[in-house]
């Protein structure tokens, strides 16, 4: 006769038992981390939407305190066709708007893309421009992240004399000279990431057209 | 003290997960781009792989046979999402680069390997330094190639110049492909390359002989 085991582990039982409390303990470990770290998480993800929103308004300092810096940025709310209200952020200063930052998004090559653009009170001339979020191509498409490109656009014009949003990322080298009579409209494009590029085309084109900031922005000017 | 040395050790060199056991490739390649998220997903690993191994070995005499593997699953799913939120509060900016590859650790075969293996059979104290071990040798890997791909395709190592660039003027003009996937492929494969021509033992032996056949030989 075979040793009867005192214990079966294999027993219906203790599959339970296992089963069960290891799902115990292992459901309250991961609630109570999710429950503890939730506000230092919240934070962060606030923090960081302030610090591109200084950096988009060409505002953010090394070492300097972002709650400090954002106190100048008010935040406002604007309907756009979609009767969907968005909100957006006034940089001012003694009453006067210096800088109106827009959220913008639309699909790049692989991923949504999301950020902001920063345009001058007179509706019309590009500050700045910063996504916060994209999946685009490691070492291409991620160029849009890069300063001396993001640099590109500022006093950029986004409208045309019949006030149509004109501003795109062409393919090569935007000529910057008489020749070229939509060089203030035009920015270089990314070599190896000209669909990126279209992406970023298309999506300032939208929120900047009749069904986005368009109608808002031809009140400022 | 020897055997727990050995356990330690091995996995560094002699028996390393990525470059003998070929395991963990996938987030090899997507994490190596730069060395900072490299150093925090080796941070990540090592201590999933640590701790599942002595928490399964905890338990290794109470798990039923037929639903162990969803056990070793449930233990190592609860540690890296403890991990995740651990780095999405306390290491924000790199965490985001970072994106699903803390949450792909569950499906590492390294972890789930180790405690199949190891953690199943051996006592809690010698599971934990199995884990450690070859936690340790998978980061030895991806350090060495996050510090490569960094180095030659950015010109910095964790953000700070080295290499000067030509477009600030410097004499190095960096290169993309390094920041691209495949490099880490090349890589990887040329570690391998280096670390077998060293030692010898590693070499795979050819599952299969090719003979050359000549028509006289056909009866």
């Amino acid at each position: 006769m075979p040793d009867k085991k005192t214990f079966d582990r294999d027993s219906i039982s203790n599959t339970l038992f296992v089963s069960v409390g290891l799902s115990l303990v292992c459901s309250i470990l991961v609630a109570s981390a999710a429950v503890v770290l939730k506000p230092v998480q919240l934070k962060n993800a606030e923090e960081y939407r302030q610090r591109i929103i200084l950096e988009v308004a060409g505002l953010m300092q090394a070492d300097a305190d972002i709650a400090e810096l954002f106190a100048t940025i008010q935040s406002d709310n604007v309907e756009i066709a979609s009767g969907e209200s968005v909100e957006i952020y006034l940089e001012k200063s003694d009453g006067a708007v210096k800088q109106i930052i827009l959220p913008i998004s639309g699909p790049g090559l692989w991923s949504t893309m999301r950020g902001y653009l920063a345009v001058a009170p007179d509706g019309n001339t590009v500050k700045g421009i910063r996504f916060y979020e994209h999946g685009e191509t490691p070492g291409l498409g991620d160029q849009i992240d890069k300063e001396d490109w993001r640099a590109l656009w500022v006093g950029k014009r986004i409208f045309d004399d019949s006030n149509s949003p004109r501003i795109e990322v062409v393919r090569g080298l935007a000529l910057q000279d008489d020749s070229n009579p939509n060089a203030i409209h035009q920015i270089d494009g990314l070599s190896g990431a000209t669909l990126t590029g279209n992406g970023v085309t298309k999506l300032v084109q939208h929120w900047m057209g009749p069904e986005g900031f368009g109608p808002y922005l031809e009140t400022r000017q | 003290m020897s055997e727990m040395r050995k356990i330690i050790i091995d996995p560094l060199v002699d028996n390393n997960p990525v470059t003998l056991q070929m395991l963990g490739i996938c987030s090899a390649l997507a994490v190596t781009t730069s060395l900072l998220p490299a150093l925090l997903m080796c941070i990540a690993l090592t201590s999933v792989a640590a701790l599942s191994s002595a928490a399964i070995s905890l338990i290794r005499n109470r798990i039923p046979n037929n639903i162990r593997i969803i056990v070793h699953m449930t233990i190592i799913a609860s540690l890296v999402i403890l991990t995740d939120q651990l780095l999405r509060a306390y290491a924000f900016e790199t965490s985001k680069q970072l994106s699903v590859f803390v949450g792909l650790i569950i499906t590492n075969c390294i972890v789930l390997g180790r405690a199949e293996a190891f953690a199943m059979k051996n006592s809690v104290g010698l599971s934990f330094l199995d884990g450690l071990g070859n936690g340790l040798g998978y980061s030895l890997v991806l350090i060495i190639v996050a510090t490569l791909r960094e180095l030659f395709g950015a010109g910095t190592l964790l953000g700070y110049p080295i290499l000067e660039l030509t477009q600030d003027g410097g004499w190095y003009e960096a290169n993309g492909l390094m920041l691209l996937p495949p490099s880490a492929f090349f890589i990887i494969g040329l570690l391998i390359w280096v670390i077998r021509s060293w030692r010898k033992q590693q070499v795979e032996h050819a599952d299969y002989q090719i003979h050359e056949v000549h028509r006289t030989d056909v009866y």
